[in-house]
């Protein structure tokens, strides 16, 4: 009787589920209510959750409830302590969930708001959660080993020193991008520029309280930093509007561009408890706060999702990024989907405070499940704008028109029709000086958090709930910037080190401030010719950053593959090799057409040729004549990089064929490093303390 | 409700680090009885245990895109 009413459950999750797919996916022309899209994802991951994660880990992964894992064999209550799973679930989707899901689906939204949905739900569905998932379970087994040193033990050299240079690679094009994107939303914003920049002397305060004032007392010391963060949203405000003060706050791009390479600077060479460790405790209370009160919001407001299922921009015009909705769609949502960088914090971090493997699930594949839902949930906010505000907001001036009237009439002439009165009220209501052009995705996706905000919890705040939503996403983008430059700075002085000894030492000062500057230059560089870009730079750098998180993420799939033929398991190869050979063809696309295309928006030669006929010609406006070398030779780096990239994908998967081949064919392989099986002694009511 | 308010509490404590010496005190109390040969350090204590927690959290990658 019981099991019947179970399966009538599943069975009506399933419909409800189809139904909500099938109603997003042929719904022409009339709006579609934003819950539709909640109710298809939850749905959906619910019976991929019951049906596919459970079965891979019962029967193909087989994972064993009785086995010890290394927190507990190695647990020495520092690193490795086993850790209640619903904390170990906090601490990996804390983690793992940065701006990319929020950036990425706001980007993609150019499209219409189907490809971007499908692909997250079903990309992390049968992707994303799998390579996660699957990371977790292949670290956990190998006492947590990071997935560089799992690659080197189980394929080869290559693959180990291709995951090095990967994490690398993508590092600097991440920070480079994501500082774009804050100073975006900086740029002539005095509140948003003074909430920002309060973040940091509260991130001291809060880190001078817990080390010295009332040494551990966390808490106390996050309602003291939350507190003051609302504070310093509310008095930008104030800032905004005495006429002495706001001038301090209203800079172009470029003096926000170094000020932000300057912090990045200071955040990777000061001790971790001033700045970085009490920044980082503030985004992700924030980020966890905000996450849940949109979701409340949305699910309390019920907002019709305004943009077409399909835009005319799938035909690659589009004017946020160029390129075809067949492979661009997949590249701008990489985290959401699937992300390899997510590979990186499943081994190694992860793995050393599991309890026990049948955890692996819930963490793994359900820790990316959320990810998904907050893109899914970006994506909402995206679509619920107006498509004309949204393309208002979001096209830079190179591509609509730096006046006003320009740029409306060229995007009501798009089909979305929209008034420089409209934006003007908008702009007004969200307390800020203008709306046109400002790409990134952060204030379109701020102002959509804020009318969904509003809407739920009040009308008269929203240039409050705009500022709210900015701060929310500047202060975990650079959290993601200070922590990613401090890691750079340790990989730098890492591969130093084999060179000159001295210059391993991670305490040395002037190997600390050499490595740095680099990493800081690094990325910094890129930052600079983003902000210089005519068209943006989130055009550029956006796919870069796409198709370096993909190539990661092929890295880790192919570990996985590996692994799984040479346990034997070669008939369930396809659970990670499908996903794989996924990402081989759309990255493999991408590039090509980031190489060869002859539009000048999409392939990074043909742009630099453009602009370097155009220079000959002099027909060129004389501002942007001083740019155009930098810019010339930008473009040719760019596409060294990509070359770089997907040479190295190209390495690592056949260097996985070469071993599986040899397995399959009875030839000499590296071992399986698997350690032994050893009995858990962890009775359950102490796993949770 | 309330024994379920408090293991939410519990587990928000432990999220956020909030009670990591107290567990360091039950696992060193433990950990010592079962080897009392051993003869090491006394406990740390709340300031140092602290800095030692807080500058090996942030060793390595631990934040994502």
């Amino acid at each position: 009787m019981n099991n019947i009413i179970k399966n009538m459950l599943w069975l009506l999750i399933a419909i409800l589920g189809a139904a909500a797919v099938g109603g997003i996916a042929l719904n022409r022309g009339e709006q579609i209510n934003a819950l539709w899209f909640i109710t298809a994802a939850l749905c959906v991951y619910a019976l991929a959750y019951r049906f596919y994660a459970v079965w891979v880990a019962a029967a193909v992964l087989m994972v064993d409830d009785t086995r010890a894992t290394p927190a507990e064999r190695l647990d020495n209550g520092r690193d490795f302590v086993p850790t209640n799973k619903w904390v170990v679930f906090g601490h990996h989707f804390a983690a793992i969930a940065g701006p990319g899901p929020l950036v990425g689906p706001t980007l993609a939204a150019q499209f219409g708001y189907l490809p971007g949905t499908l692909w997250i739900l079903f990309g992390a569905v049968l992707g994303g959660c799998v390579q996660d998932m699957i990371t977790l379970f292949i670290s956990t087994r190998r006492d947590a080993r990071s997935l560089g040193q799992m690659a080197r033990d189980e394929i080869g050299h290559i693959g180990g020193t291709a995951a090095l240079i990967g994490t690398f690679t993508i590092m600097i094009i991440l920070i480079a991008v994501l500082g774009l994107v804050v100073v975006n939303a900086m740029k002539h914003s005095p509140w948003a520029t003074f909430t920002v920049s309060a973040t940091l002397p509260i991130a001291m305060i809060v880190g001078i309280y817990m080390r010295y004032l009332r040494p551990g007392q966390v808490l106390e010391a996050s309602i003291l930093g939350v507190s003051l963060l609302l504070l310093s949203v509310a008095s930008g405000g104030w800032i905004d509007n005495n006429e002495s003060l706001r001038g301090w706050f209203d800079h172009d791009s470029l003096p926000l561009a170094w000020a932000v390479m300057a912090y990045g600077f200071a955040a990777a060479i000061f001790p971790v408890w001033l700045l970085l460790a009490p920044r980082d405790y503030l985004s992700t209370y924030m980020k966890l706060g905000t996450i849940i009160l949109l979701a409340v919001a949305i699910i309390m407001l019920r907002p019709d999702v305004k943009m077409p299922a399909i835009t005319q921009f799938i035909d690659g015009t589009g004017p946020i990024f160029g390129g075809k909705l067949f492979p661009f769609v997949f590249i701008t949502i990489a985290c959401g989907a699937i992300s390899g960088f997510h590979s990186l914090i499943a081994s190694g971090t992860t793995p050393k405070l599991l309890t026990n493997e049948r955890d692996i699930v819930m963490i793994g594949y359900g820790g990316m499940l959320l990810e998904s839902f907050v893109a899914i949930m970006a994506m909402v906010a995206a679509t619920v704008l107006d498509p004309g505000v949204f393309f208002a907001i979001n096209s830079s001036a190179g591509i609509v028109g730096a006046e006003a009237a320009d740029a409306v009439a060229k995007i009501s002439s798009w089909g979305y029709p929209v008034t420089v009165e409209q934006m003007q009220a908008l702009a007004r209501q969200m307390g800020e000086a203008t709306l046109f052009a400002r790409t990134g995705g952060a204030p379109s996706l701020a102002v959509g958090m804020a009318s969904i905000f509003g809407s739920a919890f009040g009308e008269g705040l929203l240039a409050l709930w705009y500022h709210f939503a900015i701060m929310f996403e500047a202060i975990f983008i650079l959290t993601t910037l200070d922590a990613g430059t401090r890691v750079g700075r340790f990989m730098l002085q890492d591969m130093l080190g084999n060179i000159w000894p001295k210059m391993g030492e991670t305490s040395w000062l002037p190997s600390v401030i050499f490595t740095s500057a680099l990493v800081v230059a690094g990325w910094g560089y890129f930052l600079y010719i983003g902000v210089i870009d005519p068209n943006g730079g989130v055009n550029i750098l956006w796919p870069l950053f796409g198709i370096a998180n993909q190539m990661l993420a092929a890295i880790a799939l192919s570990v996985a593959t590996g692994v799984l033929v040479k346990s034997g398991k070669f008939k369930f190869a396809w659970i990670t090799g499908t996903p794989l050979l996924w990402l081989v063809v759309i990255t493999s696309t991408a590039a090509w057409q980031k190489l060869f295309s002859d539009d000048i928006r999409i392939g990074f030669l043909a742009g630099a040729n453009d602009l370097a006929n155009k220079l000959a010609m002099g027909v060129l406006p004389t501002e942007k004549i001083a740019a155009a070398p930098k810019l010339i030779f930008n473009l040719h780096l760019d596409a060294g990089i990509i070359l770089f990239l997907v040479s190295l994908l190209w390495l690592i998967v056949f260097d996985m064929l070469r071993v599986c081949y040899r397995y399959l064919a009875g030839k000499e392989v590296l071992p399986l490093t698997e350690v032994s099986y050893v009995m858990t002694q962890l009775a359950d009511e102490r796993a949770g303390l | 409700m309330q024994g379920k308010i408090k293991a939410a509490w519990q587990v928000v404590r432990q999220l956020s680090g909030d009670d990591a010496y107290e567990r360091y005190l039950y696992r060193y109390a433990r950990h010592h009885q079962n080897h009392p040969e051993c003869g090491c350090h006394p406990p740390l204590s709340r300031e140092a245990f602290f800095r030692q927690w807080q500058d090996e959290k942030w060793n390595g990658i631990k934040r994502c895109c």
